[in-house]
């Protein structure tokens, strides 16, 4: 391998490792306000690049469909779940949170469509349109079983997961997309030849974490999500709601990992099964970064980034065996690092 | 229901099995076909994730590693395919062996997520491999031949695969009801607990995760020899979420729960096949995969407990007969009264910057009873885990019989004769009261894995339940030893512990508010018990609040104040040094 092939190797690898570094972040953000280890995160990504792409061809996306759908079901299981506790005074507002506000950005999505919209348009409408699938997924699925143990909402995050590839053939169908580029530029960097869309990857990822940071850490609901992921029983007792807090997280999380599946579409074509690989090696950085810190997943999501594609030089076929084994001496180490955290006891 | 109708309904559900190739038709017998397979593969995770509490995504990717053996030394080589069995077992079981060393450390999630990447790992390398037929898999794998006999119809493989479903049921019946057994499903209950009855948590799970992968491995070489073709497919990560969802659907803590689960799965699975392409034609195939998912999301938030434990709450009981009397089991050699048995030198624990144990040095003679006081937060329960290896020091120095244990592991303090019980009551709620003090008696036993699923050491295990009995009478619970733990009240929860740290047969016992929660006259009765235990030249160390309790009791009292030792000495002594008074009082105004 010469020092070319090298550098080549490095920058493709820090572009995909900003990909990961966005999805790995709102894995964290989920895991640690809401305690679900949330697989699915690589699946919105992918529904995102499918969103856009059926955006591109002036159709209508599959998301439509599915974003109806689990909104009727939330609603109907909310609505339920207070007219059983008595609490009639609330459906109003159940309806509005879960049925109208998505069925608005719909309405919003299907409307700006006949006018031919350009491309930074788009996007922002694939996004729009991913944001609440994740947090109707979290009334759906995880709300009722909200104090189960870390391992059981992991199962059934696995579970769900499935679903979802399901429903992505369902709603996407099984063509393979690729979104055009977002910019041709290119520039030289001492004398490597760097793609504009790999600068516009490490810009964005750059831009959506330090967003998040600033909104942890100077505004006040960013600031009630920190307190939940410390203590959720404190933050209750100081009026924050855990439930709500999720559904942010899901909201925050959600947008980046529809930031990282509008990157990555130009680059990789995405079918709607794409989504698995993607979010574990996302995941593999969040947990090199041990759940819990944001810079340490970005940081761990970057490593899975390079190892991916200079292990993809030696063997592209063994590329993804490579990666997940470097996950078993990570756990190791990670879980030799927190040898004082309590055990949970199951029962 | 007796032991008697038990072994009935066995009969008859084994006659029912032998019976019903000659009734069904052939596809019927296939579906039977796959769903025995599924269950030996279901069984496997039953243990490891319903009993050992260690959820695995990755069983699929060990039926996967021993068809593929199997397919390699048949299809591949020409060799028999029982030299593929062989291959089969020994390659499954040394690769589990391996990653169970390595990852069965980990805590909770993290294992249930290392098990996510070697699966996937694995699964990717049967695809990717040069000579394994990559994406297009095996053809032309023989048939298992017995004899002369090639088992080439479904009907003829029906009974060998039925005969290895019953016989592994019936073993691991057997083993759950051994000393290995025990252990395993003790294992719920945490390390502290585990270690601190003399078993190593660590041997148990890995013992535990063998054998899933073990039955792994025959589900895997049936399945290779079944459909005479193996690709990677039916060894990918969707196939590990299934196999979990046959486990926990039939009852994740029950062995027959994992034939059960593999029933209602198999067949759920048909009945959906038949009938998604009415709702949706062409893209049934996917919506099998939501319709499964779904359901099994809907089952994890709403029965947990999967079917056969909620079947087996409407059984009568099973009326089991008390232990018989039985040889004793042997006896630890007792130090001489008097002498000293446990010394603890300059010991220190910090947690980040608290230091919750402080340069405490003291003394246990032998045949004495120490009690251990100070206010709430003295660091009390931190010095027991501490001596009993829960935790480790800092620095200092913990010398027992004569011997160092500062640096021993858990489960060889308890074995070098140190029992405890905890503060927080750790008991097996869902295991009888024998079986709870059964576990005491695991360092005193010996029978293995293979004596335990065969019954072969039937004498030890009589000598071992009659121990158990005698130490619940020994501490007044042994009118009802097949009550379920988790039923007593709290404060006789606290005296199973003691009967459980007794049946090991300690040296130093030591016990951590052994009063609390109890009554005035059951606390009476307990100073009595641990009155008659010295005279029998048991030492005891306790931690007590109660402060008539500890004072009528003891000989000695060791008061630790913020982390450090106050003062050491008689109960009448400690009872008016000022120091004392001032810690428990504040000061003198």
């Amino acid at each position: 391998m010469t020092a070319d092939i090298a550098a080549i190797l490095a920058i493709d690898g820090i572009a995909t490792g900003a990909v990961y570094a966005l999805v790995a972040i709102g894995t964290v953000l989920i895991f640690t306000v809401t305690r679900v280890i949330f697989i699915p995160f690589g699946d919105i990504a992918a529904f995102t690049a499918l969103t856009l792409a059926a955006l591109d061809a002036k159709q209508l996306p599959g998301t439509v469909g599915l974003v109806v759908v689990l909104a009727c079901m939330a609603t109907i299981m909310d609505v339920v779940s207070l007219a059983r506790a008595g609490e009639l005074r609330s459906v109003p507002k159940a309806v509005l949170g879960y049925l109208v506000l998505p069925l608005i950005v719909v309405g919003i999505v299907w409307l700006t469509m006949r006018f031919n919209p350009p491309m930074p348009v788009r996007i922002v409408l694939a996004l729009l349109l991913i944001m609440p699938i994740s947090p109707l997924l979290d009334r759906i699925v995880f709300r009722p079983i909200a104090d189960a143990s870390v391992l059981l909402l992991l199962t059934v995050s696995v579970a769900l997961h499935f679903a979802l590839v399901g429903l992505g053939l369902l709603f996407f169908g099984p063509e393979g997309v690729r979104t055009e580029p977002l910019t041709s530029m290119a520039i030289e960097i001492a004398g490597v030849h760097v793609s504009g869309q790999t600068v516009l990857i490490l810009t964005a990822a750059l831009v959506f974490s330090g967003l998040l940071f600033a909104f942890f850490d100077f505004t006040l609901i960013g600031k009630a999500l920190r307190a939940t992921a410390l203590n959720r029983t404190g933050a209750r007792l100081m009026g924050i709601r855990p439930a709500r807090a999720g559904t942010i997280a899901y909201l925050l999380g959600s947008l980046m990992a529809g930031v990282s599946g509008v990157l990555i579409a130009p680059v990789n074509t995405i079918f709607y099964d794409s989504g698995f690989l993607l979010g574990l090696k996302a995941f593999v950085g969040a947990i090199i970064g041990g759940m819990t810190s944001y810079p340490g997943a970005a940081l761990g999501a970057f490593g899975v980034g390079l190892l991916e594609s200079f292990a993809s030089f030696q063997s592209s076929t063994l590329k993804d065996v490579i990666v997940f084994s470097l996950l078993i001496p990570v756990l190791l180490w990670r879980s030799l690092a927190s040898q004082h955290s309590e055990e949970e006891v199951e029962e | 229901m007796t032991l008697q109708q038990i072994r009935l309904v066995i009969a008859a559900a084994i006659a029912c099995l032998v019976a019903a190739p000659f009734v069904l038709n052939p596809f019927s017998i296939t579906l039977l076909n796959y769903i025995g397979i599924y269950s030996l593969a279901a069984i496997g995770l039953a243990l490891l994730t319903g009993v050992g509490g260690i959820v695995s995504f990755g069983q699929a990717a060990f039926v996967g590693v021993a068809a593929y053996s199997t397919a390699w030394v048949t299809a591949l080589n020409g060799y028999s395919p029982w030299l593929g069995l062989v291959l089969a077992v020994v390659l499954t079981c040394s690769i589990a062996a391996i990653l169970g060393f390595v990852t069965l450390r980990l805590g909770g999630h993290f294992l249930s997520l290392s098990t996510v990447a070697w699966g996937l790992a694995i699964a990717f390398l049967f695809g990717n491999i040069n000579g394994l037929g990559q994406h297009n898999g095996i053809s032309g794998i023989p048939p298992i031949s017995i004899g002369p006999i090639a088992l080439v119809e479904s009907k003829q493989i029906y009974f060998l695969i039925w005969a290895i479903v019953v016989a592994v049921l019936l073993l691991c019946y057997n083993l759950l009801d051994s000393r290995i057994g025990r252990a395993m499903r003790a294992l719920r209950g945490g390390n502290t607990l585990v270690e601190s009855l003399g078993i190593s948590a660590f041997q148990i799970k890995l013992v535990t995760f063998v054998i899933a992968a073990f039955l792994g491995a025959l589900s895997g070489w049936l399945y290779a020899h079944l459909g005479r073709f193996v690709s990677p497919g039916p060894f990918e990560a969707g196939m590990g979420i299934e196999y979990l969802m046959m486990a926990m659907v039939g009852g994740a803590g029950s062995v027959l729960g994992g034939v059960v689960g593999a029933a209602i799965v198999t067949l759920l699975k048909n009945t959906v096949q038949d009938y998604l392409p009415l709702i949706a034609k062409g893209a049934s195939g996917q919506l099998e995969i939501v319709a499964f998912s779904a359901l099994f999301i809907l089952f994890l938030q709403r029965a947990r407990q999967g079917i056969v434990p909620f079947l087996a709450g409407f059984l009568p009981d099973l009326k089991q007969s008390r232990p018989e009397v039985a040889e004793p089991l042997p006896l630890r050699d007792k130090p001489e009264p008097g002498t000293l048995l446990l010394k603890v030198r300059e010991a220190q624990r910090r947690f980040g910057g608290l230091v919750a144990v402080n340069n405490v040095s003291f003394e246990v003679k032998s045949g004495e009873i120490l009690g251990l006081i100070g206010p709430n937060g003295a660091g009390k329960t931190t010095m027991f885990n501490l001596l009993t290896g829960a935790l480790r020091t800092n620095s200092g120095e913990i010398a027992f019989a004569g011997r160092s244990i500062t640096r021993d592991q858990q489960f060889h303090i308890a074995r070098a004769g140190i029992s405890r019980t905890f503060q927080h009551v750790k008991l097996r709620p869902r295991m009888t009261l024998l079986d709870n003090v059964l576990l005491g008696t695991y360092s005193r036993t010996r029978t293995g894995l293979f004596a335990g699923a065969l019954r072969l050491n039937q004498a030890e295990e009589a000598s071992a339940r009659y121990e158990a009995l005698m130490q619940l009478e020994r501490v007044g619970l042994g009118d009802k030893p097949f009550e379920l733990a988790g039923n007593l009240p709290l404060g006789n929860q606290r005296v199973l512990e003691i009967a459980r740290a007794l049946a090991a047969d300690p040296t130093l016992l030591v016990l951590d508010e052994p009063a609390a929660g109890l009554r005035r006259q059951e606390k009476l009765k307990l100073a009595e018990l641990l009155r008659s235990l010295r005279a029998e030249h048991l030492t005891i160390l306790l931690v007590e609040h109660d402060m008539e309790f500890v004072m009528s009791l003891v000989d000695r009292i060791v008061v630790l104040d913020f982390g450090s030792k106050l003062c050491e000495g008689e109960p009448a002594a400690i009872r008016s040094d000022a120091r004392v008074q001032e810690a428990y009082l504040g000061g003198v105004a």
